[in-house]
């Protein structure tokens, strides 16, 4: 292979203008020429400029982030540490997982930007040395009949399964909605999760004086300069000319590296890996010497370059994809870079870790930049700022929705399958068949369920995991939003048998310097604390994905929560089907007719009003309990969260995967039948056991012992009729057609 | 015989290849071993299993590099020789592409990847990959792929239904072969075919998928366990149970 070297050209002098044009404040430069104590250079100033970015220094959220709670007896390492989360679940055996954000790329090139946004989420597991084992999703669009969306909307999802599908791990769960505000603003959320044994944890730090610093995989091209910076910016005309800001991604090369990489954690020789996303080398060189507190020495004359001219300033902030930064025991590099050759890979030494709180990069033997690298980090000297935040006005114009003004149903059926078609409520079977849900064979549960479920073989044991947010709840209430999302993805996991453990989270918001956006950000995050404080799943860590916003619109506060459960015995998984006729069918949980917010209200409406559903934190760690002791008794058959579209969907939901079943249910609650039907109040699940009395003594028997509310409310049938109070009835056959091809009839 | 040798080939870029190696070793209880594509030789193994996935990155066309790594040449004689050799999906490809199967495998009518578990038919019984399965029999095996769409000319595609050697068609959930039940577009819904001696089957369906009941799928087994009776080993006659 031809190999090209940097350039050193004469570089522009350094100035406050050019530093603003670089996206740095006033404020900012004069802390770097402190830092620095002298004017820097040019490519010193890209360096800087990239670590602070939002994207890298996380400088708005940060403080507020500090609220989630981090800690558990299971975290093996603390959120931010390293590249991901880390959760012990016994048997010698870990788990890495993240979420992150892919949403800017996307919005600009959705295929390629969906695709790297895969393959870094799972570059970030495999440099703890752990073995991504499945990947999720949470997408937001905007409406399905625009064309713009639909481009968007097939590219990503091609993106994510080319990506996945070849690199070889399941993509097993996700969820995606559709809402006009997510028009020109995508969001391409990635969440992975990987299993590692305790002795092979690999660490993001630099040790040890006198250790070589390698860079392996792909080499450095001029893709994606900037794409940090560009991340930090909305999305404006001008985004479209910073298309080369987007990475391309390579699976195959991903592949061989990663099968690399858990070959060279294997011979103890390797000291410290970190992945290279945003901002290349210069964000693992100074990441990795901050944390292990020391310094390197790099020469760009080593880095295998794809491209000619290129200065020191492209190298160091190229975001060229399936590259590596890793430090090896001097003496042993030969042997960690003949297993990158046997696996076609390139490994090079370009520097050495020195006893020095400076990051020095050189061209041989010129210096080209030298700055202290805890001066730059986040958790270091990184800039932190807490922003002005003030209630939106709009919210007490949408409070102020009269619920009571909506019609009556007119045809309970029609307004029953037309709901069932919404795009965001109906199956996501076009998108899950362009991805390969079973590769690694552990997949037991991945569709029309409640979360994944992947079995951990060697074990018993099995992970289930979801993402969930409802951006809408946020909009409307940002601080019950943010307790919603971690209720309902909790109540997820328990609904397929597991114990909710932790969670990673993604945050995509407006622009923070907007005090209305930053409100929404700080009240959501408190939500989330303290939902996560109730309901004992820490964060492990996550990402926040700021400037969600164009000249047209801006976004719904979105946080995503990606939860992670563990199932002991693989024997316990429960899927959310119905399974024979004659069995009843339980509410548990209380409906409170809460209709706003709600997918229905949306439907009628055409607007986000009304205030989001209640949620007793409580009250939902009792229902998760209950749930999961009923499991243990063995007494139930399904069980399945009631949520968008409420009891009437999820009845659906739980129909539209078995053959020749019905239902019959009675529900009567004393609500308004469509409010009864479609509320989405939360912390309710529908249940099925086998109609046998002593089944359904302990069933009352639990409820009571947990004090929430159990109700018998129909009964599975052998006739393929859906029958709710004779007010819906539909042939299950319609429900099926409706529910898998809505999605299909309108893109294809 | 109590115990086989199977060998399971990793090109760069295979990923079903520890699925493989799993089933072979861990639920089928035989000696499995994974094969270097850089190495000249099979070894002693019985069976050779080119596996799924996406050799070298399918960049160029669907197995078309991986014909010419280091291993297939011995893998095309231990063929050739009279030895059995599975391969599935990827591994089909690659069997079409270094000519030990007939025919192509062209992207999938939808132009879409396409995860889906597929009812099919199985059409012979009388090769050593289906003798534990009855003919017309419907089993249920996961596809994921995106090039799965076979395609022979038609003296081809003749000289494959006279002989015999066309092994599984996609069907519906009765055993009828019909167009709708086609997932990929392939000619005659063919989702597996033998080579003329016997010895060689190519596959696109993932039967390593349905191979352990924990996936509440276990049709694979049945594939599995005609190869292992072939020789000479017994195995249990599961009537096995489908999801």
């Amino acid at each position: 292979m031809k190999r090209y070297l940097p350039v050193l050209r004469e570089e522009p002098d350094v100035t406050l203008e050019l530093a603003l044009e670089h996206g740095l404040t006033e404020e900012e430069y004069y802390r770097m020429l402190k830092f620095l104590g002298r004017t820097p250079t040019y490519t010193e100033l890209g360096i800087y400029s990239v670590m602070w970015s939002e994207h890298c220094s996380y400088k708005n959220s940060i403080a507020v982030l500090k609220m989630l709670p981090r800690s558990g007896k299971k975290l093996l390492v603390s959120a931010g540490e390293e590249n991901a989360g880390l959760i012990d679940i016994g048997d010698g055996l870990a788990v890495a997982f993240k979420i992150e954000s892919h949403n800017h790329p996307s919005a600009i090139e959705p295929y390629q930007g969906a695709a790297t946004g895969v393959g870094g989420i799972l570059r970030d597991i495999f440099s703890m040395g752990a073995r991504p084992i499945a990947v999720l999703n949470s997408l937001r669009f905007g409406e399905l009949n625009d064309a713009r969306v639909k481009y968007l909307f097939k590219n990503v999802v091609k993106g994510i399964g080319d990506y996945g599908n070849s690199f070889g791990v399941p993509t097993v769960a996700g969820e995606v909605y559709f809402d006009n505000c997510y028009r020109t603003n995508p969001l391409v959320n990635a969440m992975a999760v990987g299993i590692v044994e305790h002795s092979y944890i690999a660490k993001a730090s630099a040790k040890g004086e006198g250790n070589t610093v390698l860079i392996v995989g792909s080499s450095t091209g001029r893709d994606g300069i900037h794409g940090a910076t560009f991340a930090s910016e909305e999305i404006s005309e001008k985004s479209e000319s910073k298309r080369p800001a987007v990475q391309v991604g390579d699976p195959f090369v991903e592949k061989l590296l990663l099968e690399a990489t858990l070959e060279a954690i294997r011979t103890g020789h390797v000291v410290g890996i970190q992945d290279m996303g945003a901002a290349g080398i210069t964000c693992s060189t100074t990441e990795m010497s901050a944390r292990g507190g020391m310094g390197m020495e790099i020469d760009l004359l080593k880095v295998p370059l794809r491209e000619s001219n290129m200065t020191p300033y492209e190298i160091m902030l190229s975001e060229s994809q399936e590259r590596m930064l890793f430090i090896v025991s001097k003496g042993y590099e030969e042997e960690i870079i003949r297993i990158f050759k046997k696996w076609d890979i390139e490994a090079e030494p370009i520097g050495t870790v020195v006893n020095s709180k400076f990051v020095t990069i050189k061209v041989g033997t010129t210096t080209v930049a030298q700055v202290p690298a805890k001066s730059l980090v986040l958790g270091g000297d990184a800039p932190v700022y807490i922003r002005e935040q003030r209630r939106p006005t709009y919210l007490d114009q949408v409070h102020s929705f009269d619920i009571t003004s909506l019609p009556p149903v007119d045809n309970y059926n029609e307004t029953f399958l037309k709901l069932l078609s919404r795009p965001s409520i109906a199956s996501k079977r076009w998108i899950y068949e362009q991805y390969d849900a079973q590769v690694r064979t552990n997949t037991i549960l991945y569709k029309n369920c409640d979360a994944a479920v992947v079995r951990i073989k060697g074990t018993t044991k099995a992970l289930a995991m979801k993402t969930d947010g409802n951006g809408r709840y946020v909009y409307l209430n940002a601080r019950r939003g943010g307790q919603i999302a971690v209720a309902e993805s909790a109540r997820n996991v328990v609904c397929v048998g597991a114990q909710p453990v932790a969670i990673t989270n993604c945050l995509n918001f407006g622009n923070p310097y907007d005090p209305e956006v930053y409100w929404q950000f700080y009240e959501a995050v408190q939500g989330i604390a303290e939902a996560c404080t109730i309901l004992e799943t820490p964060v492990t860590g996550g990402n926040v994905s700021f400037y969600n916003e164009s000249n047209e619109e801006t976004i719904y506060p979105t946080p995503v929560i990606g939860m992670l459960g563990i199932i002991d015995d693989i024997d316990q998984v429960i899927d959310s089907n119905f399974k024979e006729p004659g069995d009843i069918i339980w509410e548990l949980g209380r409906n409170f007719g809460e209709i706003g917010g709600s997918e229905y209200l949306m439907m009628i409406t055409k607007k986000a009003v009304g205030d989001a559903p209640n949620i007793d934190l409580h009250y939902e760690r009792s229902i998760q309990q209950c749930l999961l002791e009923m499991n243990k008794h063995n007494l139930l058959k399904s069980a399945h969260d009631i949520s968008d579209g409420g009891i009437a969907v999820a009845l659906a939901e739980s129909i539209v995967s078995t053959k020749g079943l019905g239902l019959h249910v009675e529900y009567n609650c004393k609500i308004r039948p469509d409010f009864m039907l479609f509320s989405e109040s939360q912390s309710r699940i529908i249940l099925t056991t086998e109609n046998k009395p002593t089944i359904l003594q302990e069933m009352y028997d639990l409820a009571n012992k947990f004090n929430v509310q159990l109700t018998k409310i129909g009964i599975v049938t052998d006739r393929p009729q859906f029958n709710i109070n004779a007010t819906i009835m539909v042939d299950v056959e319609k429900i099926k057609d409706v529910y898998y091809n809505a999605i299909e009839r309108i893109i294809e | 015989m109590s115990r086989i040798k199977i060998g399971v080939v990793v090109f760069p870029g295979s990923n079903c290849d520890h699925d493989a190696h799993y089933v072979a070793s861990t639920i089928l209880r035989q000696d499995a071993q994974l094969l270097w594509h850089k190495d000249g030789s099979v070894g002693d193994v019985d069976v050779v299993i080119l596996p799924g996935g996406f050799s070298y990155g399918d960049y160029l066309r669907c197995g078309a590099i991986a014909r010419f790594s280091p291993i297939m040449k011995d893998v095309i004689r231990f063929a050739k020789n009279g030895g059995v050799v599975i391969g599935i999906c990827n591994g089909f490809q690659i069997l079409t592409e270094a000519g030990l199967l007939p025919g192509v495998l062209l992207r999938n009518k939808s132009l879409r990847f396409i995860c889906r578990t597929v009812p099919l038919r199985v059409e012979t019984t009388a090769t050593r990959f289906t003798n534990k399965c009855t003919k017309g029999e419907v089993l249920r095996i996961p596809i994921a792929h995106g090039d799965g769409n076979y395609f022979a000319d038609d003296d081809t595609l003749q000289q494959l239904e006279d002989n015999g050697q066309i092994v599984f068609r996609y069907c519906d959930e009765h055993g009828n072969v019909t167009p709708e039940a086609n997932p990929n577009g392939s000619r005659n819904n063919i989702a597996g075919i033998v080579n003329d001696q016997g010895n060689v089957l190519g596959m696109m369906p993932h039967p390593e998928r349905a191979s352990d009941s924990i996936l509440r799928l276990t049709d694979g087994l049945k594939v599995f366990y005609s190869v292992l009776e072939s020789f000479g080993i017994s195995v249990p006659n599961t009537t096995v149970v489908s999801e």
